[in-house]
Formats: structure tokens, C-alpha cells, sequence
């Protein structure tokens, strides 16, 4: 049978989660490769282990959780949710609401970790199923519109709830990703100061992103393994076309309540640990754009495909990055002289009044600013992904897989 | 809400309150049902939800900012014209450019989408949304920018109940302009368009030039839109102009459009001024401590969620018929 990619002999095999050897190398690889970036032992992979790309890896995973959510929800259900981001915000409040310090002067009881992060989860994905019934009652493009009131009722309500969101433009510090048994003074295990893993010295931002490398691991599987069930089955006959669904007895309205329940309960998870791993978080922070951040990673990921919810969480996460090194280095070529220097000097505005596409010196000149920059590749992302390749970056992933297949034969 | 409109509340905080904000909200409401009624003319037409409409909203305004006061185009070469003609000229010339941009946005980022699946469109719109409201608001800079408006801060007290000329221009111009539509839906090109509306490969048969109607629209929306802008940008509303956020109006008008049901003309209108009067009256007897800031911004969605438990497809909107 070696050899023969395609060729399946038991149900077992075809759908199993890593069906080819290709597959179960690269992922091996991938492992290997996140368990060592901490250490920096890997040449050339050695900047990612710098405490900024730490930070921006460690949100990477944080967002494929909540990603996962919304492409159960939207890729796998075809129910588009604008929602996303007052799901997480209901998680973190959840979380700070449990987790948080006992005699400061906001609410918080001071429980461990075990008990708010999967009550985050929880809590959330019970106002999912409460909203849900208005949400499954209107029908697409209403939907979008209902979920969107969501993200508006709740940051009007995160603002004005001072004593547990901290007030508007203030925000309040989270839980730290502590693992304690019961309310004791030394946590158990903390990930978030330094110390000394079976005789290695590792960092508390090291500690961190192994945490969340392993929760986005763990929901990445678990993800995986929902879509490949009867559920996943279910939600997809849903979006597939609904009225065929319910002839085969698939129970809309359970279903897409239940698509509603599971997609808040990632997105509550992801919340929890985004607040708790920036530390302090204003109630601005959950707000439409946040949404719209998953729906990009949705669309340029590939919708209805973990992989692309994973290639499209990092993508989105780190582009911001991208985009700054990318015009920093433009201006330094601008700057200095040569032949690039008259090029660069076409796209970079490098003193005030000059003339560029981006402006380093923030709001002077005509150009925009790199914050802007970024937020106009966003949307032409979103647009040119929808128009030119809608399965996204898992569909490009998928074209080049297929083209090495037969190569070189074409075909 | 708005500074203007708390001063107008509080002046009138006695027996004639209620017709005070009956007027405010009417006023608003005037606002949200252009933008109300230029959505639905979209998605009438051409199937697409726009959440771009925000953006068209802010590029109106700020082209109006441009060409009222900065520029001073084309009202600079005819100074024989009053100076308030020369301003409405200006602003005219700003909305058929806001237009005209309507059009260039459906052309080519719409276009290419026709006949794809109805969620995917709409994000589209919400991609076109950010790239350009971001270029806008980079256009507007940090300080607000004026527009202009020659009947500037003046007030009408009529005794019980106090309005600003502006609101009094506002209310005039939006009947003429909901007349205008009424009219030009019963004319040839409206008929064609509601054709397209209907099914747009039948009215492709029937000799219609369907790319045609999308453009005009599309021309519609983006110059009602950037009426409302207009309103929305001067005294009471907000004296100080256009800014970075006048964008957002246009989210505070979507409950409108579901209110009144998405493919429904008569039904944004209704929709536009149920919201404007709900909101007011937040703001006038919704004063309670606990409320906080910024209640009645999200009266309208509160509102929209009770309309829709009654009726999923909104007041006149047509409930969507499921056949196998």
C-alpha cells in the first residue's frame, strides 16, 4: 500500500486526522519546531524566540481558538456572525468576574484558573444559546445585522458596568495565566514569571506560549474532530442548503443553536485568554472591528477548513508586524541613498509635506499613517481573497499541494 | 448623544417636552431614513447588503466639507449667486462627485461578485468598508472639519417647542427627496429597476440593462448617503463637522432597515423615523443613573430585536418564501 496516497483500505484510514506520511512529518516537524523557539536553538527561526514575536505567537494561538469558533459557526454552519467579538468579551468578563482579586475594589472572588477559564467558555456559550433563538429565527443577511446589534449592546454594557469592566477608557487588570489549586498565596504552577522547567531555564513569556500552544493544540483537535462527526456533518448540510437538511431529518434549529452554543464557547475561551494575557484590557477592546479581524482570518484562511482558521489567525496577527518592519525598512532604504532611495522614496513619505503612500511622521503629510496602512490592507485582503480565490490561503495551500502531485506531468 | 440636542431637551424640560421630542426625533429620524432608504435601494436592486454605507456616509460628508469650504468649488466663479446659492452649489457638485464614487466602488470591487453567495458579498462591502473609511479619515485628519452651513447656529422658538433652521431644512429636504424617489421609481429607469429588483436575469430578457441599474443604484445610495452626512454634520447634531467618527452614524441606521424590512422603500422610511423618535425619547425620559453613557445609541438595536421576534422579516419587508 506504501506509495499510494489516496488509496484507503479501512473507513478508519480515510478518516483518520493524519492520513498520509507527509502529514505525520510535518507535523512532527511543526511541534519540534514550536517546542524549541523559546530557546532559539533553530538557526534562521532564532528571531522568533525574541520576546515581541513571542507575544505576537502566543496571540496567534489565542486567536485560532477563538477563529475555530467563528468557522464552526460561519465556515462549517454558513451562519455569518458579526458577533464574535461581544462573545469574547462576555468570556473575559466572566473570567475577570471569577478570577479576579477578591478585596480589590472591582468584583472578582479570586478563583483558580480551572474554574474561570472553563467557565468563560460556559457562560458564554450559554448567552449564545440565549440570544440564539432570535439569532435562528432570522434568516442570513438578517442575522448578520442581529449579531452586529450584539457587538453594539455589549460594549455599551461593558462600559457603563464599571465595577466589573473598570469603566470606559480604563479597563481593568485580568487574572495572569496562574495555575493554583485553591485561592493559595504561591500558585502552583505560574506562567508568567521565570523559573526552571525539568532543569531548563525558561521565561515567563516562554511559559505562557507553551500554555497556549498546548490550549490552541487541544481546541484545534477538538475542532477537527467535531467537524468529522455527525455534528459536523449536520452543520454543514446546514449551510449546504437547509431545507434538504431538514428532509434528512437534520434538526435545523437544534443545530443551529447548537453551531451558536460551541462557537461561543471557543469564543469565550479566547477572550479569557486574550485579557489575561495582555493583563489589562479596556472595554473598548471588544468592539466591531474585533469581529471583523475573525471574519478576514475566516475569509483569508479558508473558510470552513482548520488549517485556514490557523493560517488565517497568524496571518492576521502578525501582518500588522509585517506591514511595520516592511515600512520602516522602505524608509531606511528612502533615507539612505542609491539606487533603491529613489524607488522607496516614491511609496514613503519621509518629511513632512513630502509626497508617499505611507507617512512615517504620523498624520503630517498626505500619506497614511502605517496603523492606517494596515488597516486598508485588511480590507483589500478580505476583498481581493472573496473575489479572486474565496477558498483563501488554504485554497492556494491546496493548488500548490496539487500541482507538486503530478509534477511534472501537468496533469 | 449629541450636545445640541441636550441643550434643545433641557431648554424645553417643562410641560412641551414631549412635543420637543417629538421634533428631535423626527429630525434624526429624518437622517437615519436616508440612509435607511439608500441601503434598500441597494439591496433591492442589486442583492448586496452594504456595510459600506457607513463609509459613503463619512465620504460624503467630508467631499461636502471639501468642496463647501475648502475649495470653494464651483461656487468661487459664480459670485453672482448669493452666498447661500453658491453653497448649495457646492454641495451639490460634492454629492454628484460622492456619487460618482458610488458608482466607481460598485464597478470594481461589486462587479466582479455578481451571482456569488449573498454573505460573501456583504463582506465584500465590509472589506470596502475599511479601505474607505480608513483613506477618509486620513483625508479628515485629527480635527473636525467644518462644513459650512449658511444658516450656521440659528434657532426657531416657537414657544412650545424649539428648532433649529437646519432641522427645518433637514425635514424640507428629505420629503423632497423621498418624493423624488417615489417619482423616479414610477419612472422609466425606476421601473426598470424594480424589474431588476425582482429578477434580474428576466429583466436582462426583457432588454434592461441590468449593469446600468447597479450603477444608478449605487448613485442613489452614495448621494442620499451623503446627505445624511450633511445633516449629521452641522448644528444640532454635531457643530463641529465631519471627524473621524461621523462614519459610525450609518450602524446606528441599520436597525432602521431591518425595522422597517430590508427590501422595503416605504418600510426604511418608517423604520428611519421609528428609530430617530425612540432614540430622542431615550434620550429625553431615559435619564436614569444606572443607564450610563451612550444608552440611547443602542435604543434602535434594542428595537430591532423585539420587531424582529414579532415579525422575522421586519414590519413590510416580504417574508422569503421556502420552496424545495
Amino acid at each position: 500500500m506504501r506509495g499510494r496516497p489516496l488509496l484507503y483500505t479501512t473507513y478508519e484510514a480515510d478518516q483518520a486526522l493524519l492520513n498520509t506520511t507527509t502529514k505525520k512529518v510535518m507535523l512532527g516537524l511543526l511541534l519540534v519546531v514550536l517546542a524549541t523557539i523559546p530557546f532559539q536553538v533553530v538557526p534562521g527561526l532564532d528571531f522568533l524566540g525574541s520576546d515581541d514575536w513571542l507575544r505576537l505567537l502566543s496571540t496567534t494561538a489565542i486567536f485560532v481558538v477563538g477563529a475555530l469558533g467563528l468557522n464552526l459557526l460561519t465556515g462549517l454552519a454558513g451562519q455569518v456572525s458579526l458577533g464574535h467579538a461581544f462573545f469574547m468579551g462576555v468570556g473575559a468578563y466572566t473570567a475577570v468576574w471569577l478570577g479576579g482579586p477578591e478585596d480589590g475594589p472591582l468584583l472578582g472572588l479570586g478563583l483558580p484558573i480551572w474554574i474561570w477559564l472553563p467557565a468563560a467558555g460556559i457562560v458564554a456559550a450559554l448567552i449564545g444559546v440565549a440570544v440564539g433563538p432570535t439569532a435562528v429565527r432570522v434568516r442570513g443577511l438578517y442575522l448578520a445585522i442581529v449579531t452586529l446589534g450584539l457587538v453594539f449592546i455589549g460594549d455599551y454594557v461593558f462600559r457603563n458596568w464599571d465595577s466589573l469592566s473598570g469603566g470606559a477608557q480604563v479597563g481593568r487588570d485580568f487574572p495572569p495565566l496562574q495555575f493554583r489549586l485553591w485561592k493559595e498565596e504561591e500558585p502552583l504552577i505560574d506562567f508568567t514569571t521565570p523559573g526552571t522547567w525539568f532543569g531548563v531555564e525558561v521565561s515567563g513569556l516562554a511559559k505562557s506560549f507553551f500554555l497556549l500552544i498546548a490550549i490552541a493544540a487541544l481546541f484545534t483537535l477538538l475542532a477537527k474532530n467535531l467537524q468529522r462527526t455527525r455534528v459536523g456533518r449536520a452543520f454543514m448540510s446546514i449551510r449546504d442548503r437547509d431545507i434538504a437538511a431538514e428532509i434528512m431529518g437534520v434538526d435545523e434549529f437544534g443545530y443551529k443553536l447548537l453551531a451558536f452554543g460551541i462557537s461561543s464557547f471557543f469564543a469565550g475561551i479566547s477572550g479569557a485568554l486574550l485579557a489575561s494575557f495582555v493583563v489589562r484590557v479596556i472595554p473598548e477592546r471588544w468592539d466591531l472591528f474585533l469581529s471583523v479581524q475573525f471574519i478576514a482570518i475566516i475569509l483569508i484562511g479558508g473558510a470552513g477548513t482548520v488549517t485556514g482558521a490557523i493560517l488565517g489567525s497568524a496571518f492576521v496577527v502578525l501582518l500588522p508586524r509585517l506591514v511595520g518592519d516592511f515600512t520602516q525598512w522602505l524608509q531606511s532604504v528612502a533615507l539612505g541613498d542609491g539606487f533603491g532611495s529613489a524607488i522607496a522614496n516614491v511609496f514613503v513619505a519621509t518629511t513632512p509635506n513630502d509626497f508617499g503612500l505611507v507617512n512615517t511622521f504620523a498624520g503630517i503629510g498626505p500619506g497614511l499613517s502605517v496603523a492606517q496602512l494596515n488597516l486598508v490592507i485588511y480590507g483589500l485582503l478580505i476583498i481581493g481573497f472573496l473575489i479572486f480565490e474565496p477558498l483563501g490561503l488554504y485554497g492556494i495551500w491546496l493548488r500548490i499541494r496539487n500541482y507538486w502531485k503530478g509534477w511534472p506531468f501537468t496533469y | 448623544m449629541t450636545i445640541g440636542l441636550v441643550v434643545l431637551a433641557q431648554a424645553t424640560a417643562d410641560g412641551n417636552a414631549f412635543a420637543q421630542m417629538l421634533v428631535d426625533g423626527i429630525s434624526f429620524g429624518a437622517i437615519y431614513a436616508l440612509l435607511a432608504m439608500g441601503f434598500v435601494i441597494i439591496f433591492k436592486s442589486t442583492s448586496v447588503i452594504n456595510f459600506a454605507h457607513g463609509a459613503l456616509t463619512g465620504l460624503g460628508a467630508f467631499l461636502i466639507a471639501a468642496f463647501a469650504t475648502v475649495l470653494d468649488f464651483p461656487g468661487r466663479y459664480l459670485t453672482f449667486l448669493p452666498e447661500w446659492a453658491q453653497w448649495t452649489v457646492n454641495v451639490l457638485t460634492a454629492l454628484v462627485a460622492a456619487a460618482l464614487f458610488g458608482i466607481l466602488l460598485e464597478r470594481v470591487f461589486l462587479r466582479p461578485m455578481v451571482g456569488e453567495a449573498l454573505f460573501a458579498v456583504a463582506i465584500v462591502t465590509l472589506g470596502v468598508d475599511i479601505v474607505v473609511r480608513t483613506i477618509t479619515n486620513d483625508w479628515i485628519g485629527t480635527q473636525p472639519r467644518p462644513l459650512g452651513a449658511p444658516w450656521g447656529l440659528e434657532v426657531v422658538d416657537l414657544g412650545w417647542v424649539r428648532i433649529a433652521w437646519s432641522e427645518v431644512i433637514q425635514i424640507l429636504v428629505t420629503i423632497i427627496l423621498l418624493g423624488a424617489i417615489a417619482f423616479f421609481l414610477r419612472s422609466r429607469t425606476g421601473v426598470a429597476m424594480r424589474a431588476t429588483a425582482f429578477d434580474q436575469e428576466t429583466a436582462r430578457a426583457q432588454g434592461v440593462n441590468v449593469g446600468r441599474i447597479f450603477s444608478v443604484a449605487w448613485a442613489i445610495a452614495a448621494f442620499l448617503a451623503g446627505v445624511a452626512g450633511l445633516f449629521y454634520s452641522i448644528f444640532p447634531r454635531r457643530a463641529t463637522g465631519v471627524d473621524q467618527a461621523t462614519a459610525f452614524i450609518a450602524f446606528r441606521a441599520f436597525p432602521a432597515v431591518i425595522i422597517g424590512g430590508l427590501d422595503s422603500i416605504p418600510g426604511a422610511v418608517v423604520g428611519g423615523f421609528a428609530v430617530g423618535i425612540a432614540e430622542s425619547a431615550a434620550n429625553t425620559y431615559l435619564t436614569f443613573e444606572f443607564l450610563g453613557n451612550g444608552f440611547p445609541g443602542i435604543v434602535g438595536y434594542l428595537l430591532m430585536m423585539v420587531v424582529l421576534l414579532i415579525r422575522p422579516y421586519g414590519l413590510l419587508g416580504t417574508p422569503e418564501i421556502r420552496r424545495v
